[in-house]
């Protein structure tokens, strides 16, 4: 062995050499992986971090929400604001009662639900169960347009169009209502709910529907018996998004309903809601940290509470009606 | 079955097929509802605003006079705030897809971040005017500004280019993935040459429908206190300003400015029936930008479903 | 002699072609189904005896682009199924149907049962009460849902539902039924269970049956039918084609050889 070794110098530095190259070729390359990882951990920080964005605007929500209220809560009392029944935030003689403007929301909203949920409901069935390919191509588009229209522009129409149509059948009917604000409201609402109605419906087993075909049903009994209760989380869940977007939809409301405060549970009358008061005041020019600006942070907290409220609904319903097919 | 049975059953199928004719009708004539609202409210801003629709108006700033007034500072400024969205909300909401997709663990912080984009999906785009005035335009000293308003309106958008990003991803099969870190891709070289450029026209379909949302929104831009009338445009980059001082490159974005959505809200609001006309002809000029933009949207979705075949 | 064994017929296909847009699926089958008796259609996967199955109630008229031609002949009224002037949904009303996954609806046990006799019109509830007990018992479930009858019946497991199924289908009087592979997603046990009632259920109504499994054909049926590529390739008694089959490749596939 030791004389073969010896008898073959040059065989031995050659592969000294060459473990030595390899040596150094490996420890770049293991120098080069260490920057590769750290460049990956670096990128994968900054991905986490967009992805953080989401939740700290959550937290800003919340944060900025509650800390003003909290100064609206120092000078107001939680109690004169649930019950009082005037809203003056801007007078000398200030009145905080929230429900005068809750009272406007829930009718425009009780208005725009009664035309989008039927509205909604049999546009999606009808797409889902009854149409063939070729209108479900063609009504697709319509239905995003009209989901695409600027509220503003539903607003004017609400305004321009609707209530002078309204005022020659309910000849009585001022040219501000919630009427006219919340029908026009249902119509922007109605593409949401009978696309997510649809996707909810079409994901329904075909096999649930041969199943009730076959035992001699026709397309309606079938839709209304087997495929609307197979769907019917999907179907509440589009139902709480369309409450949802009527709470939460300013616009249409602050153009065509008139902006003055109105305790009533009457349509036919003009009202404020929570949003189109945020945006009365939002035109003027309050001073920051004045009673009226703490005002519109405690209104937009109530009206995100609201809508906490029925999110958390939905996804209750969702889990309690998880579908079972 | 006896004949009096068959003849029972064939007047009951009778019965059950009449009722869906009727309802077919009833569906047919509730998306005809959808379908004459579009049709009214374009033809009626049409009409209405055919005598305002020429270039003056595009020229035209806000004016006392209706048949002077034009949308010019309007227009600019509605541009210039998607400007701003842009360039926040796509790195952003691509990041974050992108995270959630191909590096987030089964978490619990990645439920949070998940559960929190679908219920900001959900929260009113007033809540969002009342954020962006208590954080932007007085924390952060933004102003009642461009960047505010474009900010704003980024996180609005945020929840669709983030949901599009990640459905994008989603349909880009594993293989591509696994041929990728096969040949000793990192993640992030998997994801900088392939995941994000076969994505990319389903990111971009969201973006464009995140983008017509947003010029469309009016709410959060009066929350954070947009101007009502303005007769001036943002300094232009490094143009003199009426100051005599040279404009910087980024001095529009601290501008105050206006935005169409508000313009009509204003002319809307008039008691003067003659702003009437005014209101129709911008309101059709923002139907035809956020159709357009919906349009071309959809039509990239339908390319998409068209050529893609793993 | 022969006349009195032959039973009487329930239905026939007559030179019945199925065409799935330009596809032709089903080719020229001509086959008797007795009454009370269970008729099995075997054959490898793709043959068309779902297909075939599918078409006794008028199933394929839910898809756009389906095609029969010729005629499946249903006695004693001697109505052609297929025959464009006869409404589906009254062939559906006199020819029942049995899924290969349950797919019982997602209402209670009670509800799942009555389901065909509320489409009927059926609205007495003493009527309905007692032809949902009829069925359920018919269906040998019984005794083990009687207590809980309005529970939802997809809580049931997966033997339960698929004998629920086969008592919906029973409480409207079907005169035929028509079973596809109704234990391709049950365990063996309740596989038995299921062919156990199939073997009793003849006593009442008209069978088809469609099965992957051979040994099944073999146990419940009277009658068998061998499909390939689309074809009926040999139709007797269920004995004479397991024991003697008169074609090459009804002999391949029963031996194992293809399929």
């Amino acid at each position: 062995m030791r004389a073969g070794a010896a008898s073959q110098p040059e065989g031995n530095i050659a592969m000294n050499t060459a473990i030595m190259t390899e040596t150094h070729t490996i420890s770049d390359r293991l120098s080069k992986n260490v920057m590769r990882n750290v460049t990956e951990r670096i990128i994968e920080g900054l991905l986490f971090a967009a992805a953080a964005v989401s939740v700290l605007t959550t937290v800003g929500i919340v944060y900025v929400l509650v800390s003003e209220s909290i100064h609206f809560f120092q000078n107001v009392s939680i109690v004169d604001f649930l019950t009082d029944t005037q809203w003056t935030p801007l007078f000398d003689d200030a009145h905080f009662g929230i429900s005068v403007l809750i009272s406007g929301t829930v009718v425009s909203s009780a208005v725009a639900l009664a035309v989008a949920i039927p509205m909604g409901t049999v546009i999606a069935i009808y797409l889902s169960e009854f149409a063939n390919g070729k209108v479900r191509e063609l009504a697709k588009p319509i239905l995003e347009m009209l989901g695409g229209i600027p509220t503003i522009v539903f607003g004017y129409f609400a305004l321009l169009i609707v209530t002078p149509i309204l005022q020659k059948i309910f000849p009585e009917l001022p040219g501000f209502s919630l009427l006219s604000a919340g029908l026009v409201m249902g119509i922007m609402i109605v593409p949401y709910v009978a696309s997510l109605s649809e996707d909810a419906m079409r994901a329904v087993p075909m096999s649930l529907r041969e199943g009730a075909y076959a035992m001699g049903s026709t397309r309606l009994y079938t839709a209304i018996h087997v495929v609307v209760p197979a769907a019917f989380s999907g179907l509440a869940a589009s139902y709480i998004l369309g409450i949802s977007r009527a709470v939460g939809e300013t616009m249409i409301l602050a153009v065509a309903a008139g902006m003055q405060p109105n305790l009533t549970w009457n349509p036919m009358e003009p009202a404020a809601t929570i949003t189109s008061f945020i945006v009365q005041v939002a035109l003027g020019d309050l001073p920051h940290g004045s009673i009226g600006y703490q005002t519109i942070f405690a209104a937009g907290l109530t009206l995100l509470l609201i809508t906490l409220v029925f999110n958390i609904l939905g996804q209750w319903l969702r889990r309690k009606y998880r579908e079972n097919y | 079955m006896q004949a009096m049975d068959t003849q029972q059953t064939r007047a009951l199928i009778a019965r059950g097929k009449l009722k869906d004719t009727l309802f077919a009708a009833l569906g047919i004539i509730c998306l005809g509802i959808g379908l004459l609202v579009i049709f009214a409210l374009v033809a009626d801003m049409v009409i209405k605003g055919s005598e305002r629709l020429n270039l003056d108006f595009f020229m035209n700033f806000a004016s006392r006079r209706a048949a002077q007034a034009g949308i010019l500072s309007a227009w600019v400024g509605s541009l210039l705030v998607m400007l701003v969205t842009a360039a926040a909300a796509v790195p952003l909401g691509v990041a974050a897809g992108l995270y959630l997709e191909e590096y987030a663990r089964r978490n619990l912080i990645t439920e949070i971040i998940e559960i929190n984009i679908t219920n900001l999906a959900a929260v009113p785009s007033i809540v969002y005017g009342l954020l962006a005035l208590g954080i932007f335009v007085y924390t952060f000293g933004f102003g009642q500004s461009i960047l505010s308003a474009g900010l704003t309106l980024a996180l609005l958008i945020l929840p669709i280019v983030i949901v599009a990003t990640r459905e994008a991803i989603r349909a880009i099969p594993a293989m591509i993935r696994e041929g990728s870190m096969a040949v000793g891709a990192t993640r992030w070289q998997t994801c900088r040459y392939h995941i994000v450029p076969y994505a990319m026209p389903g990111i971009l379909t969201g973006v464009i429908i995140g983008m017509a949302r947003a010029i469309g929104e009016t709410a959060p831009i009066i929350t954070i206190g947009a101007l009502t009338f303005i007769a001036f445009l943002p300094p232009a980059p490094l143009t003199t300003m009426n100051d005599g001082a040279t404009a910087g490159l980024f001095d529009w974005v601290m501008s105050p400015f206006t935005v169409m959505p508000i313009q009509i809200f204003n002319w809307t609001s008039r008691p003067d029936p003659a702003f009437e006309v005014n209101a129709a002809a911008a309101g059709f000029v923002l139907m035809a930008m956020v159709l357009t933009m919906n349009g071309v949207a959809i039509w990239l979705r339908y390319r998409l479903r068209k050529n893609i075949k793993w | 002699m022969q006349k009195e064994n032959t039973p009487q017929l329930k239905a026939q296909a007559r030179e019945f072609n199925f065409f799935y847009g330009p596809v032709q699926a089903l080719k020229n089958i001509n086959m008797p189904i007795y009454d009370k008796k269970v008729t099995a259609l075997i054959g490898p996967s793709g043959c068309g005896k779902s297909t075939y199955l599918r078409s006794f109630n008028r199933m394929h008229d839910l898809y756009p682009g389906n095609r029969y031609e010729g005629e499946i002949r249903f006695y004693p009224d001697n109505t052609n199924l297929l025959s464009p002037e006869v409404d589906p949904i009254e062939v559906r009303m006199r020819v029942g149907m049995v899924f290969q996954k349950p797919n019982p609806f997602p209402k209670t046990i009670y509800e799942n049962v009555a389901y065909g006799l509320r489409v009927r019109g059926e609205k007495n509830r003493r009527v309905l009460d007692d032809k949902v007990e009829q069925a359920l018992k018919g269906a040998a479930i019984w005794d083990e849902v009687k207590d809980r009858l309005q529970d939802l019946a997809p809580n049931l497991s997966g033997g339960q539902q698929q004998r629920l199924c086969i008592a919906r289908a029973l409480a409207t009087d079907p005169e035929l039924l028509l079973f596809d592979e109704p234990t391709s997603a049950l365990d063996p046990i309740a596989t038995g269970a299921i062919e156990e009632l199939v073997h009793e259920l003849k006593q009442r109504v008209t069978i088809l049956i469609v099965t992957h499994n051979m040994q099944q054909a073999a146990r419940v049926s009277d009658y068998t039918a061998y499909m390939y590529l689309g074809e009926m390739i040999e139709f007797g008694k269920t004995d004479d084609i397991f024991i003697k089959p008169q074609d090459k490749r009804t002999e391949d596939y029963i031996t194992g050889r293809m399929g």
